[in-house]
């Protein structure tokens, strides 16, 4: 008989409870900790964002915790920028270095030092750290990740797709996913997906590649990229024809029966009364009514001396024959009759197999009403539909359907999570008002309702480094972090002094043009200086920016860490409760690093930013920790809402707490403030949703607000663009603006097409699930995995061409062209190519061997993206390479040539190694040999 | 010992859900994680930051294209591992004795202690289930987690294997297909679940659920209110609004 | 598979040893003294050798005596114990004819038998495997005890009589190669049957489950050119076949043709087996496309 082993092993000590950072997630985990050490990471059953699951990168944690690319200690460089070559310095140095470059140009010129930070989940801190020293350039990442996504959501339903919201797992029976990229909100939506399995739901994918959730979809739609709008369209044509759409709901809860002015110097925009109160006509009188009066029964068809409704224009143009399923197939990739065959599928989850909940319910009329009845159709959209230059106008197309159907916010549809919903009336406006010294006027980033809000002096010159808030990108409310370094470097608005990044591999996979961004930032002016004079880094592991950086700032692991998941930032939400979490740090760091948000309030502190020094000049934060309990943004609210009051009882609101943190390590890193019933659905209209988000410290008053078919904002731009008011744009922006800023959402061409004769194909990238951008390589579990990526090429291309396997090919672009291997797709649109975003690794990065396979076979499509737009002429040459209304980088607008060149054993370009500030890896930490 | 036994009392194994996995790895790293601190020997990994890294892992997950004969070329995530074979010859092939089906749940087992790393039972197993691992010279394979799944020191809703508590999907069922009432049994005959090369004569516990048939959206399309070319738009919105 | 050196050295070494110690045990042999001590010595070297070379290819060698407790089921197990006695068994009559002891010489013809059968055991580890067709036949068996019966002949017996074993061991060579060919299509055994994806349509793999190695990928799927298999074969044949049956049938003398012969048909004997592993596909190979 076989000796039986021991089966009931503990696993370690202790289980510590904290969040995951493998990606934008925030899964709740269980880290086991024997002596001191992780021994294995799971899921937390109890969070809300994952539920005990644990994605492929969150489950090999233990793998980053430990990676030797782990930076050690402060760094200064010693020479040229670039070469890699630093030494260690102690953080006292460091610091001071820190404040004799930053405390001099706050004092003169604070707008000479630009901030910037990438896969930052600390934004609340960061943007009031940089609003504190009076910079007007600061941004995260969200311009080059999906600035689209937010803003076309938030400007049309106060509330976006990702983790902002989530279609109605348990009774959506028909489930459409957009867009190629599933990264996003990946472990809650696969959640999602697994529920609808279970119930046998079904599931339709809309994406150029069938890999992923698409591989699972029912069926699959394989679009050609950059016409998802243009697909909606015709099916919001297929429903209005057939007369599918909720009227009801349109009436109540859109603006749909808004009027719009049809003539004069408010032409396009809404009729108000004196009080600026938008007017329906109330089918009780026939007369007008403010939209939100007591009783109020507005009518959708209404004409008003002379005025036609919303929902009269958005028909119109919907109905038009240039919508119809047979106008748009061939450019869409899709047959008409599966187009129809979709809208009908659409149009019988929604109105032929209702949902109703027996709950009643008070809308903010005042009007009561017994159920809840809902629409089983939900949507959800990545990054595929959004990253194109018409990828603003796509996502407010998408939301336009789930309108029309009435799914939003009712049962069976896509339920927002708090602090969504929240009009745009809601958000901040964008501010840059610079004074030496002293502390921005407001927040940088915002929601501009029109011209007046741009970020431009007097001379109509952009005040932002990266243009946000400009003609040329004006609803950009998440900055330009793409245009950052290029405009840097061109002096364009101007000259910067001190670029301070956190957690963006700009010299990498983060940026466009990776080649020409090295140039840039190792370029040198006239007087030997470099262009872009300082660069402060702050990271916790060796990435490729690091060669590139002044001072290195080394960063923590996740697990040696305090952080909060605030829902002053993007928060871990549920649509049935509000929630956030922290990390804290359960391992102690073995090396000279420090968290760097108390780095930040360190420096803060010396430089005596107001909000981080006592009145005698004292820091006023002990660390991070400190802050997450202390800071209070406005009275009584602070970075968390669990457990505030002296006795930790207050939800929300109330005074700081000083166990707070022990409290939420104690209820398993996270806080929940669970929305009641009656308040589940139809919460921007739903009076007790307002009772409870003012309670709960989410509005500070009741904030009732219908859907935004019609968008003041973008007519209020357009109007502009057709000469109308004082604020008028450049001559070289007036066709586009008006085109792009229709009221109504509208499709165009992405930019480029017109010259892509010589580029036939669609190149694409989508992150692997078990990668988190340029991470995951460093990780000796995830890099076994995928240590290398491949350009997918569609049956078409491999056939005509006589791909075999082992090939690689040429895929040149305007801007240039690469040498990589091949591999045949089947399930793929016939026009598209496609990678694994982030595989290629700069040799000698990332603390791997000079000859591993992410640095000499892995490939970056990056080299073939130009940050400029294709197809520009004369002086106008500048534009970004983005969508003309956000600023959203367009990357997979990009066209490319295959041509196929045989075996090789090398990808191309090949870049010479980095100087390594951190050994080559040898033996995994933990492993027995 | 060798000799397979006769019967089990149960039959535990895995029912994946070949319609539900979106391939996303999480199965593989967990259970790598898992065991590179529990049952046996760490699982190592040679050359880990090198240019030609492996290691030993107990689960991978393939990815396939599929060309039917009408219709969209499909692709299928493949998580594949230890199947647990009711005649498993990866038992009996074993010199020592190391490798055995235990009697009472069926589990297939190595006994590290014993396996001289022979390589012998990973040659026999049709289906790739065994890696040896290269620092510890013994066999390794799934062991369904057995050190979870009787393991007192968890709560009892952990007491499941690895890859199943953390597959974001649910896409793996862990059950006795012994009893013909458990979820998997059931699964299993509700959705048409398979062996894996049957003819191989190994008969597997574990069970593939296929794909559910795709691309068959066949909705006739809607019907138009009216023909809005003769009646106009007026046409359209008086009938659309009559009903509301 | 791939093909490892020290189980191909143990096959071939293990193979000839037992031959020839069969030829010996059987009495067709009958030598006395010193040469008795020698010819013996090279049996029991030679077999000795091989299940010595064969625990290199162990992950843990110190544990190899383990290997004997599983005879009921696993060959290998019946292998080991199969050598063991008949190494016991056949040594009173090498020790008798060493030093001329005069002993029954019956413990030699049934360790002749168990000779034989510890071949026959050492083919079944391979032949017993139905994850590899290609060994999967009784023609594996049939070539193992013709390589050990033809190196033993090769040894032992005079030379016509040992040329035409070795020519009949050529022939077995080239029929386990006709029929190996044929095996993994017989077989039947597809990546549609492997993932059970035939139901659907034809599969292929999409994105590899691994772009990094493991044991699967270096132990069973080992890609050999048809050219250089070709070429090998050729190979094999001359020296395992053609040489020994010149060297047979033309040199003179007792001694030189059986040492040309032995030499070329172990060169033969080591290609012919380099091709048994490396041109043998495991079905394992189907979930990565690769065989």
């Amino acid at each position: 008989m076989n000796v039986q082993p021991a089966l009931s092993q503990p696993i370690g000590d202790e289980i510590r409870q904290t969040t995951c950072y493998m990606c934008a997630c925030r899964c709740g985990i269980n880290v086991h900790v024997r002596s001191g050490k992780v021994r294995y990471i799971e899921g937390n059953r109890d969070h809300p964002v994952n539920k005990g699951v644990l994605c492929a990168k969150g489950a090999s944690g233990i793998m980053q915790i430990t990676a030797p690319s782990r930076l050690r200690a402060p760094l200064k460089r010693v020479g040229p920028r670039g070469s890699g070559a630093f030494e260690e310095i102690s953080w006292e140095e460091a610091m001071q270095i820190a404040v004799s470059w930053l405390k001099p140009l706050r004092e003169t010129a604070p707008e000479k030092m630009a901030f910037f930070t990438g896969r930052d989940q600390s934004q609340s801190l960061t943007g009031w750290w940089a609003q504190a020293y009076g910079t007007p350039n600061h941004a995260a990442h969200g311009g080059f990740c999906s600035v689209n996504m937010a803003a076309g959501g938030i400007y049309t339903m106060g509330g976006a797709f990702w983790e902002f919201g989530q279609p109605d797992w348990e009774r959506t029976k028909l489930f459409v996913l957009f867009g190629v990229a599933e990264d996003h909100d990946s472990n809650p939506i696969k959640i999602g997906i697994g529920k609808l399995k279970e119930r046998g739901a079904r599931v339709v994918g809309v994406n150029p590649v069938r890999s992923g959730y698409n591989a699972v979809a029912d069926d699959w739609f394989g679009i050609t990229p950059g016409t998802d709008g243009l697909l909606i369209l015709s099916l919001v044509h297929c429903l209005l024809e057939a007369g599918k759409i909720d009227l009801s709901y349109l009436a109540q809860f859109t603006n749909a029966p808004f009027l719009v002015i049809a003539d004069g110097p408010d032409k396009g925009l809404l009729m108000q009364d004196e009080d600026g109160r938008h007017l329906v006509i109330d089918r009780r009188s026939g007369r007008p009514a403010p939209w939100d009066g007591e009783g109020v029964q507005p009518d959708l068809g209404a004409q008003w001396q002379g005025n036609q409704t919303v929902f009269r224009h958005l028909a119109q143009r919907y109905l038009s024959p240039e919508y119809t399923p047979e106008a748009v197939a061939d450019r869409c990739g899709i047959a008409a009759p599966r187009i129809r065959a979709l809208a009908a599928e659409m149009a019988h989850a929604a109105f032929d197999e209702p949902v109703e909940i027996a709950r009643p319910w008070t809308d903010f009329r005042g009007i009561r009403h017994e159920t809840m009845p809902g629409r089983a159709v939900s949507f959800h959209a990545m990054r595929g539909i959004s990253a194109h230059s018409n990828g603003f106008q796509t996502a407010r197309a998408l939301h336009l359907l789930q309108i029309v159907l009435g799914t939003v916010e009712t049962p069976g549809g896509y339920r927002l999570k708090p602090p969504y919903p929240k009009p745009v009336e809601a958000h901040p406006l964008p501010h840059c008002k610079v004074t030496p010294g002293k502390p921005l006027d407001g927040p940088h980033l915002g929601y501009v309702r029109g011209p007046e809000h741009l970020a431009l002096h007097e001379d109509g010159s952009p005040v932002r480094i990266d243009k946000a808030f400009t003609w040329e990108n004006p609803l950009s409310a998440h900055g330009l972090m793409h245009m950052l370094i290029p405009n840097a470097h061109a002096g364009d608005p101007y000259r910067i002094d001190t670029l301070f990044l956190y957690m963006a591999n700009m010299a990498w996979n983060s940026s466009m043009n990776t080649a020409k961004v090295l140039e840039m930032l190792t370029d040198k002016g006239p007087d030997g200086e470099y262009v872009i004079p300082r660069i402060i880094y702050a990271d916790a592991y060796a990435s490729e920016m690091v060669a590139y950086a002044d001072l290195i700032l080394p960063d923590t692991t996740y697990v040696e860490r305090h952080d909060c998941i605030s829902l002053l930032d993007r928060p871990i939400s549920e649509p049935d409760a509000a929630a956030d979490s922290i990390r804290w740090p359960v391992i102690e760091p073995d090396r000279d690093v420090r968290g760097f948000q108390s780095v930040l309030l360190d420096l803060g502190a010396r430089l005596g930013l107001p909000g981080m020094v006592n009145d005698d000049g004292s820091a006023k934060y002990r660390d991070y920790a400190d802050y997450i309990v202390n800071h209070q943004r406005r009275p009584g609210v602070g970075p968390l809402i669990g457990f505030r009051g002296a006795d930790g009882t207050q939800e929300g609101r109330g005074d700081p707490n000083p166990d707070q943190l022990q409290r939420y390590i104690a209820n398993g890193g996270f806080y929940q403030a669970h929305i009641p019933d009656e308040a589940a659905f139809y919460k921007p209209w739903n009076r007790a949703y307002q009772d409870w988000a003012v309670a709960t410290s989410i509005f500070d008053k009741p904030s009732p607000y219908v859907f935004t078919l019609w968008s003041e904002p973008l007519r209020r731009f357009q109007a502009a663009a057709e000469g109308i008011g004082p604020h008028q744009p450049p001559e070289h922006l007036r066709a586009q603006l008006r085109q792009v800023m229709d009221p109504l959402p509208i499709w165009y061409a992405p930019y480029g097409e017109a010259d892509a004769a010589g580029y036939p194909v669609h190149a694409l990238t989508q992150r692997p699930m078990d990668m988190y951008h340029s991470w995951g390589s460093q990780n000796a579990w995830l890099r076994q995995i995928r240590g290398m990526n491949y350009l997918y090429l569609p049956t078409r291309i491999w056939e005509e061409q006589g791909f075999r396997e082992g090939d690689f090919a040429a895929v040149a672009s305007p801007n240039g062209e690469i040498v990589v291997p091949v591999a045949h797709m089947a399930a793929l649109n016939p026009q598209t190519v496609w990678t694994w975003n982030a595989i290629g690794k700069r040799k000698a990065a990332w603390a791997l061997d000079d000859g591993a396979p992410e640095a000499t076979v892995g490939f970056l499509l990056n080299h073939l993206i130009s940050e400029r737009r294709a197809g520009q002429d004369g002086d106008n040459g500048r534009l970004s390479n983005s969508d003309p209304v956000t600023g959203q980088a367009a990357w997979f607008d990009q066209r490319v040539r295959i041509t196929r060149v045989g075996p090789r054993d090398r990808s191309e370009p090949a870049f010479p190694p980095v100087t390594r500030v951190v050994p080559e890896g040898t033996i995994r930490p933990g492993s027995p040999s | 010992m060798t000799c397979l036994p006769a019967r089990t009392d149960k039959k535990l194994g895995l029912a994946i859900d070949l319609d539900t996995c979106v391939g996303c790895n999480a199965c593989v790293t967990a259970c790598k994680g898992w065991n590179d601190q529990g049952y046996g020997v760490p699982l190592s990994d040679q050359d880990p930051y090198g240019a030609h890294p492996s290691g030993t892992f107990l689960n991978r997950v393939h990815s396939y294209q599929v060309v039917p004969e009408q219709g969209a070329a499909q692709v299928v995530s493949f998580p594949r591992s230890c199947l647990h074979c009711d005649n498993a010859p990866c038992v009996t092939v074993c010199p020592t004795g190391a490798s055995y089906k235990r009697s009472e749940d069926g589990i297939v087992l190595v006994d590290e202690d014993i396996c001289i790393g022979c390589g012998l039972c990973a040659w026999a197993c049709p289906y790739g289930a065994r890696e040896m691992d290269q620092a510890a010279g013994v066999m390794k394979k799934c062991t369904l987690c057995v050190d979870r799944i009787y393991n007192e020191a968890l709560p009892e809703e952990d007491r499941e294997p690895a890859c199943v508590r953390t597959c974001p999907t649910g896409a793996r069922h862990f059950g006795d297909f012994a009893d013909p009432d458990s979820k998997v049994s059931q699964l299993a005959a509700r959705r048409g679940g398979y062996d894996l090369m049957p003819d191989m004569g190994t008969r597997p516990t574990n069970k593939y659920l296929p794909p559910r048939p795709k691309d068959r959206m066949d909705a006739a399309p809607l019907a138009p209110l009216l023909d809005i070319k003769t009646t106009g738009f007026a046409g359209w919105l008086d009938r659309m609004l009559e009903k509301f | 598979m791939y093909p490892a050196s020290s189980v191909i050295v143990f096959t071939v070494l293990s193979g000839l040893g037992f031959g020839f110690l069969a030829f010996l045990g059987a009495g067709l042999v009958t030598p006395s003294g010193w040469t008795a001590f020698f010819l013996w010595g090279l049996g029991y070297a030679l077999a000795v050798g091989g299940l010595l070379a064969s625990t290199f290819h162990l992950g843990n060698p110190q544990r190899a005596w383990r290997a004997m407790s599983q005879w009921r089921t696993s060959w290998l197990s019946r292998e080991g114990v199969m050598a063991i006695a008949t190494l016991l068994v056949l040594a009173p009559v090498a020790l008798s004819d060493w030093l001329g002891l005069g002993w029954s010489r019956l413990p030699g013809m049934v360790g002749a038998v168990m000779a034989l059968v510890t071949v026959l055991t050492t083919s079944m580890i391979y032949a017993q495997l139905k994850a590899v067709p290609r060994w999967n036949h009784w023609v594996t068996p049939a070539m193992f005890l013709c390589f050990a019966l033809a190196g033993g002949a090769i040894l032992a017996l005079p030379r016509w009589p040992a040329l035409g074993v070795v020519v009949v061991m050529g022939l077995a060579l080239v029929l386990s190669w006709l029929i190996g060919d044929r095996r993994f299509a017989e077989v039947g055994q597809t990546m549609g049957k492997a993932t059970g994806l035939d139901r659907i349509g034809t599969p292929s793999v999409f994105d590899p489950a691994h772009t990094a190695g493991n044991y699967l990928l270096h132990e069973m799927i080992h890609i050999v050119g048809r050219k250089h298999v070709a070429r090998l074969r050729i190979l094999a044949l001359i020296f395992a076949v053609l040489l020994p049956v010149l060297a047979l049938a033309l040199l003179p003398g007792a001694v030189l043709p059986r040492a040309v012969a032995a030499t070329a048909y172990l060169i033969g004997a080591f290609a012919a087996r380099w091709l048994f592993f490396a041109q043998a596909e495991h079905v394992v190979g189907l979930y990565y496309g690769k065989r």
